[in-house]
């Protein structure tokens, strides 16, 4: 008895020790997960109690839907406008701080401030900005002698305007991480290179960037994700009427996750249509994931 | 410790007996039992010295107000709804969204079994059919607001266009809405920089729920490609759009806000609710605004009901309160303090409503004008999805505004994306 004990012990304990991140998974990760696509099976609404099954139904009416593909398509646009200068302003922002600088501290600090404040208060501030009649950017262009821009209107200007709200959150951020792993470069890479001549721009180029790739692919990889379910910005962007829901009457920048917020709570509440969405999505986002892994990792091979 | 604490609550038990006595019969047995009643709004109702006057009467009573915007206040509710836990004792329902949850009556309190059939005559009709079931069989809310609708309009830009400013003359330009088009248009041609109205959607909607059918017929069938009047609405607002008078403003945005103070456009269609927007958004413009009647005679835009969602354990002490809330009463002192209109006609031959003025819009009679207004409606009959088909024809009308269509192609894509609302 006790030695079956004691074996018990040292064999299922680990599993027990490392069980509370797992149970909590399953109930707040898996079981979501597991639902959603058994409810994405239904004709579901919040709104009446009976649900009847149909299969694969909205998952052919969602692929079906040309609102979906331009929602995926303006979903993608932002991505890339926000990530590309995203993450070449970071590295450039974190090279400039890695070097010696007074009050460093103060500087690194102050890169975090973007993201510490919430979502909402910046939306509502470039909303401000990018207004078409009192905006300050208008007013700038004005100046200038160009012409006004109704940001809301167009499909390039808004997604620019979005795009430009995400940069402002999460570059800091992200010039954090790449600092973090600038760190670790040796020092004695980049002296050797300055008594060789080297500039600033070769040294982060030749230096810096090849060093870090691992960071640079784990952050590319989680702003994709972050950039496929953008929704406050775009939500918040067009205010408080119909056109949070469906991006401007053009849906010029109704994103994917706005698309299911339109079924999920608008239009009767069609919970098992907003659920087949949230799974398309979820299934792109492994998708982008996925390719990310494959092209970084080709990359760094060919090193 | 002790005896301080018999000290203090003996006084309290003394008053709360007191009150008891004091309210009589009215009370339910066991009436000295602690409620805490939660109330959940969206925008501020003007409920605040209300809920203190009641807690003084019923001291057993607790009152907590919860404020949301009106996306986010309904999205919750219906949330909480169909997972049966979180919603508040008392629910506030604007009537874009009354409609769907009348059809399904299930989830409410039925208000006729805690004895609101015998207050059924203090409503105007259509606004206590409105809290019906389909099958008329259950009451889910007791009315408290009604958008009789008028016409604000800013005196500056008036005179600057050269047309009259008075309220009077004002509401004999525009006895129709083609009238008040081509009033439009005349003030274009004498102010070619600024517009006539904020947008064009809320000119469509105004038209619309004149009607005597909108966009739905009895039987909750769409009519949006069928009814002549929802046509004639959307090609006069095509025509008003093709002459520039509109400034194109989304409502709700930081610029539409704005807009008000700086007078950027001189026209909005105006339920007796925007008064008090207008006001808080263009402080700096008291004496500009005016408010003269809406073109097309009268009409209904907007207005709120209060229900009962069934999970709410006090459904009585519930009842109670906004039966007390939605009194004539307390109707008329929300309308003074925030420009709500009551829905309970026997308000409307009262002195103290009729003769209500704001110097904010150049002391104009908003009492007079209002009951006007809401006496004329014809009730309409509002269909499950009123509120999306309402947005969807809206966007149409965005698109042709931003130039991203012309007119008839902007209705054929109305016409299908309502039919899939269906």
């Amino acid at each position: 008895m006790r030695t079956w004990l004691y074996k018990a012990d040292t064999q299922l304990s680990p599993y027990v020790y490392i069980s509370p991140f797992f149970i909590l998974f399953a109930v707040f990760g898996l079981f979501p997960l597991g639902y959603t696509a058994w409810v994405s099976l239904h004709d579901w609404s919040l709104l009446s109690d009976e649900h009847s099954f149909v299969g694969l139904g909205n998952y052919s009416e969602l692929l079906a839907d040309p609102y979906f593909w331009n929602a995926l398509r303006n979903t993608l646009s932002i991505l890339a406008l926000s990530t590309i200068p995203q993450l070449i302003l970071a590295l450039i922002l974190a090279h400039l701080v890695n070097r010696p600088l007074r009050a460093k501290t103060l500087w690194r600090l102050g890169m975090l401030l973007p993201n510490v404040t919430s979502v909402v208060a910046v939306v509502v501030i470039f909303s401000q900005l990018f207004g078409r009649d009192f905006g300050l950017i208008n007013w700038l262009l004005e100046s200038f002698g160009l012409g006004r821009i109704d940001w809301q209107a167009g499909v390039a200007s808004s997604h620019v305007a979005i795009a430009a709200m995400i940069t402002w959150r999460w570059t800091g951020y992200n010039a954090l991480i790449f600092l973090a792993a600038m760190q670790a470069v040796p020092k004695e890479l980049y002296e050797s290179a300055t008594l060789d001549g080297a500039t600033a721009g070769q040294q982060l180029r030749k230096i810096t960037i090849p060093s870090i790739r691992p960071t640079i692919i784990f952050v590319v990889i989680v702003s994709t994700i972050y950039g496929l379910q953008v929704f406050a910005e775009p939500q918040l962007f067009a205010g408080g009427g119909p056109n949070g829901i469906i991006g401007g009457p053009d849906r010029q920048f109704q994103t994917l996750t706005l698309y299911m917020y339109e079924h999920g709570f608008n239009r009767g509440f069609e919970f098992g249509y907003a659920s087949a969405t949230a799974w398309v999505m979820f299934g792109l986002i492994v998708l982008a994931a996925a390719v990310n892994y494959l092209i970084t990792r080709r990359i760094r091979s060919s090193r | 410790m002790r005896a301080s604490l018999r000290r203090l609550l003996v006084p309290i038990m003394v008053t709360g007996l007191l009150a008891t006595a004091a309210c009589g019969s009215d009370e339910q047995p066991g009436g000295n039992e602690k409620i805490t009643l939660n109330v959940a709004l969206f925008g501020d109702f003007g409920f605040k010295p209300l809920y203190e006057e009641y807690q003084k009467a019923h001291p057993n009573i607790t009152i907590k107000e919860r404020i949301s915007d009106y996306a986010a206040h309904h999205q919750s509710l219906i949330s909480h709804l169909a997972t049966g836990s979180g919603a508040a004792d008392i629910e506030a329902v604007e009537i874009g969204y009354l409609s769907s949850f009348t059809a399904t009556p299930n989830r409410f309190h039925n208000l006729l079994d805690l004895g609101a059939g015998s207050l059924e005559s203090q409503w105007l009709p259509w606004k206590w059919q409105q809290g019906l079931s389909t099958d008329k069989k259950t009451l889910i809310g007791l009315g408290t607001d009604v958008g009789g609708m008028a016409m604000c309009y800013r005196t500056d830009l008036f005179k600057a266009a050269g047309l009259p400013t008075g309220r009077d003359e004002v509401s004999k330009l525009w006895p129709t809405w083609e009238e008040y088009v081509a009033t439009g248009k005349k003030y274009k041609a004498a102010a070619p920089k600024s517009y006539f109205m904020e947008a064009s959607g809320n000119m469509f909607r105004a038209m619309v729920e004149q009607a005597s059918t909108g966009v739905y017929d009895d039987a909750d069938k769409l009519i949006v490609d069928s009814n002549p009047a929802v046509k004639k609405a959307w090609d006069l607002t095509v025509d008003a759009i093709a002459s520039d008078q509109s400034a194109k403003l989304a409502a709700w945005t930081p610029e539409w806000s704005a807009a008000f103070g700086k007078g950027t456009f001189a026209t909005i269609v105006c339920p007796a609710w925007m008064t008090a927007y207008i006001e808080t958004n263009a402080k700096d413009a008291a004496g500009k605004w005016d408010i003269a009647a809406v073109p097309g005679g009268a009409g209904s835009m907007g207005g709120s009901h209060l229900a009962l969602p069934k999970q709410g354990k006090n459904a009585q002490a519930a009842y109670d309160l906004i039966k007390w809330l939605t009194a004539p009463e307390q109707q008329k002192k929300i309308f003074k303090a925030t420009g709500n209109f009551p829905s309970t006609p026997s308000l409307y031959t009262d002195p103290d409503l009729t003769g209500f003025s704001k110097p904010f819009f150049n002391n104009a009679p908003l009492g007079k004008i209002f009951t006007a207004s809401a006496q004329a409606v014809q009730p309409q009959h509002q269909g499950p999805k009123q509120g999306d088909v309402f947005n969807t024809i809206g966007a149409g009308l965005g698109r042709i505004e931003q130039g991203k269509q012309n007119a008839a192609d902007a209705w054929t894509q109305v016409l299908s994306d309502v039919a899939k609302l269906g």
